[in-house]
Parts: C-alpha cells; structure tokens; sequence
C-alpha cells in the first residue's frame, strides 16, 4: 500500500478545515472486477479539490463508492465523524452529499421543472427557485421541455441546479464540462467559484485540467485505481511536467 | 340494434376490466420489470375478500371497495418484500416464473376450499335495476362499473404523471440508483408500486363480484386476454394500457355482434398482428 504523505500535508495545510470528507484504503469493485485498490483522499470544509486521472483510472468510481452506489466496497469513508462505508446511498444523501453523475442523469420522462424539483431536500440553506434562474437563466425559459430535449450545457446546468436546491454543502460533481463548448464551460467555472464562495466543499472529478485549474484548491492523481500524487493549486506550475506525464497530455 | 348496444356495453365492462388490470401491470412492470403473472390471482382475492367480508363479517360492498384493494395491496406488498424484491436485477423471466407459481399456489388453495363453481355476490340494494335509456336497457350496476373504473384508471394516470410523487416514480423508474442517491427511499417506492397495482387488480375483483360470481379462476380466465391487452398496448405506457384495455372490450364486444365465431380469439388475432408490425406494442417505447 503507497501511502502518498504530500497529499495529507496538502490537506492539513488549510488551517483549522476539518474534513468534511475522509477516504481511507477504499477498495472497490464492479461485479468481479476489482477498480480501486487503495485509494487515500480527504477534502476540508470550504474546498474545491479535483481529482484528476486519465480515462477508466477510477476517478468516477471513487464518487460512487463515496455515493454508496458502488455494490462491493471496503476500507473507511467518513462524511464529517460518521462512518459511511456500509450507509445506503438515499441515507447519504440526507446526510447532505450531493451528486452530478456524469451521463447527467437527466430524465426523459420528467419534464424540466420535474427534473428540477425531484432531488428533495433534505436540510435548510439549498438556493431558492429564483437564486437557481439566477445562476442559470436558461432553465426559466425551458421548465416545460423535456428533460432529455435540451442541450448538452443546459442539461448539465440543470443537472448542477438540481442539487443546489436539496440544503447539501457537499457537492460532487463528475466531469461537468465533458463535452461542453468553451462559453458554456466558462459559466459552470463561474458557478462552481460563486459555490465556493458561498461556503460549498466541492469535490470535482476531470480530465480537463485547464479548466481544474481555475476553480480548484487542491489537486489528487489517481492511476489505476490509487492516488499517486497530490498538490495545492499553489504548487501547479512547479508540478506541470509531472502533471503532463501522469496525464498524458 | 338493441343486441349491438348490449354486446358493446359487455365490451365496455370487460373493457373496464382490462384497463384495471392492465394498468396494474403497466405500473408493476415498470418498476419492478416484473411480468406479474400473479395478477389474475389477486384480482380473485380481491373478489373473494369482498365475498368473505360481507359473509364473515357483514361488511358491504361500499366498504368493501375500499378494504378489499388495501388488505389485498398489504398481501401484495409482504410478497414483494419477502420474495420479489431479491430478483431485481434478473431476467424477466425469474420474476414470470416466481409470479406464475405463485399464482398457482394461490389458486389452489382456494380451490381446495371453495371448489371451482361461482359463490354469489348480490349487487347492492343502491346500484340494483335498470334505467331504459330509450335505444336500450342499461343495468346499473354495469354502468357503475364502466364509470368508476374510468375515473380509477384517469385518477392512477393523474397520479402518475402528473404529480410530485408520480414524477418520483417514474424517475425511479428509469434510472433507481441515481434517483436513490438523491436521497429518495427506493426500495420502499417499489414495494408500494407493487402495492398499488395489486391493489388495481384486487379493486377490480370486487367490481366483477357480482356480475361474474366469485371463483377461484375467476382470474386465470382474464389473465390470459389481459396478457395480450398488454402486449397489444405495450408495456409501461400508462394511458396506453386503460385506452388499449377499453378499446379491446369494445372490439371483442363488437365480434359478438357481428362475427361471434371469432369473439374470443379476436385479441389474440390483434395481438399477433401488432407484434408483427410493431413488437414494443402500439404505444410502448423499446426497452434497452
């Protein structure tokens, strides 16, 4: 087991954050396929981390695992003190996790505003209808459409505005600019930041590193189903050459 | 002429019957993906359950109507809970075993103790004789049943397509992990799917009561043209399955008049045909 220690001191680095998330020796596995073999990760209140990796490393399976949505996993994942490895996932979603798949998951045979109002909310503080058309004008006008008939941004923005209304504080976004133009991934980067500002712990899967990197606080490399690396945003430019390496790009 | 309007109006009440069933089906299928052969089953039980209500303990029909689909629907849920629910994730075929099994345990147990001859179940004082419409004599108790499943039929629809809970189910019903993990308690969402549409089953059985008498293969007889309603319909469209299940009554109803000879093989015919044409049914959509 490679524990990887920059990454811990990256994490006890800011401040008095305690984390909101604690990913300890998390194994996972799809029917008879073994996917993470040990992953270690943790992200403090307040913080944007992403994880970056190339395509099938384990980056979307380690959300899914922390989702509870993953059948077999082991090791330890806490959500703030509480253990959360056995916990089901409609349990921890109460507890205040939220989650943007990346097939978006929006639904054909919702309408917009169904799609909108299904996630409930499970405490106070989520943004209200109108902060929601706020952030995201498109969706007003749309609310009858068919999930499935709008576009591939407004899909993935009513994917994001979905969660933001349940009271979560901990959003986990998988790859949200996938297959986006660059205006449309410009806006999400603005979202994400105003999130942020606005006290949301956000933890980001991409391979868009580009785009990571305006928005991200701190950084893991997952391979092969590890983390083998991790940085501050600080750091990034001192780590490009291995980032480009690890990544491929 | 006064022939044709009482054979379509025999087509509509087994019209009524049809949408009823096939409705409960619709719903089952599209959240369990079970084919619930058990079906003609608890349309019996909820027959017999009115029937015991009224002889056992002096219950009514009114009160029936309602007691009849819920203790039936809590039947259908232990069902679910002990046996259903380990086969999601398997082929079809598992569940239209299990169901049909059970259907079969069902039945034989009642026959066991009831025999397979019809027990009585007068209609109510309230609903008793007829009213001449003019072109022909409508029995009231006929036309209750055609109004009142209409409304039960256009009421699940409402429910299901057009309210926060139903949007729940049907969002449940194409993705369950991901509507899961947005905190919605699935597994219990499923069981009251199924709860609802035995309950549809169960209401029916009380409505057939007393025009078809109580037996215990009251249902096997239904279940098989209901099959094909279904199969003409396709699965998992609701509005589908009640016009699908209404129309066909009143196709078969009009064969009586004009060809009897085919009158009970008119909806397979329809059947064969539409699979032909089009095998996901008239309004289902493919399934992947």
């Amino acid at each position: 087991m490679t524990d990887f220690n920059m990454a811990d001191a990256a994490g006890t680095k800011s401040g008095a954050a305690s984390p909101v998330l604690t990913v300890e020796n998390l194994e996972a596995w799809y029917g008879e396929s073994h996917i993470l073999h040990g992953i270690n990760f943790n992200v403090n209140a307040g913080e944007v981390v992403t994880l970056l990796g190339r395509n099938g490393a384990g980056k979307t399976t380690t959300l899914k695992s922390v989702m509870g949505i993953i059948g077999k996993r082991t090791g330890t994942i806490r959500f703030g003190d509480v253990d959360i490895t056995k916990t089901s996932s409609d349990k921890i979603a109460r507890m205040g996790v939220a989650f943007c798949p990346e097939e978006r998951g929006i639904f054909a045979s919702l309408d917009v505003r169904e799609n909108l109002l299904l996630p409930p909310v499970v405490r106070p503080g989520g943004l209200s209808l109108d902060q929601i058309f706020e952030l995201f004008p498109n969706l007003k006008e749309r609310l009858n459409s068919q999930g499935t008939k709008l576009s591939g941004g407004e899909q993935q923005m009513l994917a994001i505005a979905r969660i933001l209304r349940t009271g979560a504080r901990f959003l986990m976004l998988d790859e949200p600019t996938e297959g986006l133009a660059p205006v449309i991934i410009q806006q999400i980067g603005h979202t994400i930041a105003r999130l942020k500002k606005e006290g949301f712990t956000i933890l980001l899967v991409e391979q868009n590193f580009r785009f990571a990197a305006t928005v991200a606080d701190r950084y893991y490399i997952v391979e092969h189903g590890k983390v083998i690396d991790g940085f501050k945003n600080s750091d990034l430019q001192a780590n490009m050459d291995k980032l480009h390496t690890y990544l491929g790009v | 002429m006064q022939a044709l309007y009482a054979q379509l109006l025999v087509g509509l009440i087994n019209g009524s019957f049809y949408a009823l069933l096939s409705l409960g089906l619709a719903v089952i299928f599209g959240m369990l993906n079970i084919i619930n052969f058990a079906h003609g089953a608890v349309y019996m039980m909820g027959a017999f359950c009115a029937y015991f209500l009224l002889n056992v303990m002096g219950i009514g029909y009114w009160p029936a109507l309602i007691i009849a689909p819920i203790a039936v629907g809590i039947f259908g849920m232990i069902l679910e809970r002990t046996m259903l629910q380990w086969l999601s994730g398997l082929d079809h075929l598992y569940g239209l075993l299990l169901t049909f099994g059970l259907a079969l345990i069902i039945q034989g147990v009642f026959q066991n103790y009831f025999g397979s001859s019809g027990l009585p179940y007068a209609i109510p004082s309230e609903l008793q004789g007829g009213l001449n419409l003019g072109f022909m004599f409508l029995p009231i108790y006929r036309g209750w049943v055609v109004v009142f499943s209409l409304i039960v039929c256009i009421a699940t629809w409402y429910l299901i397509e057009k309210t926060r809970l139903g949007a729940n189910l049907r969002a449940a019903t194409e993705n369950p992990t991901l509507v899961r993990a947005f905190g919605i308690n699935v597994p219990r969402m499923i069981t009251l799917t199924y709860g609802l549409g035995v309950g549809l089953a169960a209401l029916a059985g009380v409505l057939s009561a007393p025009i078809n008498q109580v037996r215990p293969l009251m249902g096997a007889d239904l279940i098989i043209v209901v099959f094909a309603v279904v199969v003409i319909g396709g699965m998992g469209s609701i509005m589908g399955s009640i016009i699908t299940g209404f129309a066909l009554g009143v196709i078969e109803g009009l064969t009586k008049y004009f060809y009897p000879e085919a009158s009970n093989t008119v909806v397979f015919v329809l059947m064969v045909l539409v699979l032909l044409v089009k095998p996901t049914g008239l309004t289902g959509r493919a399934t992947t």
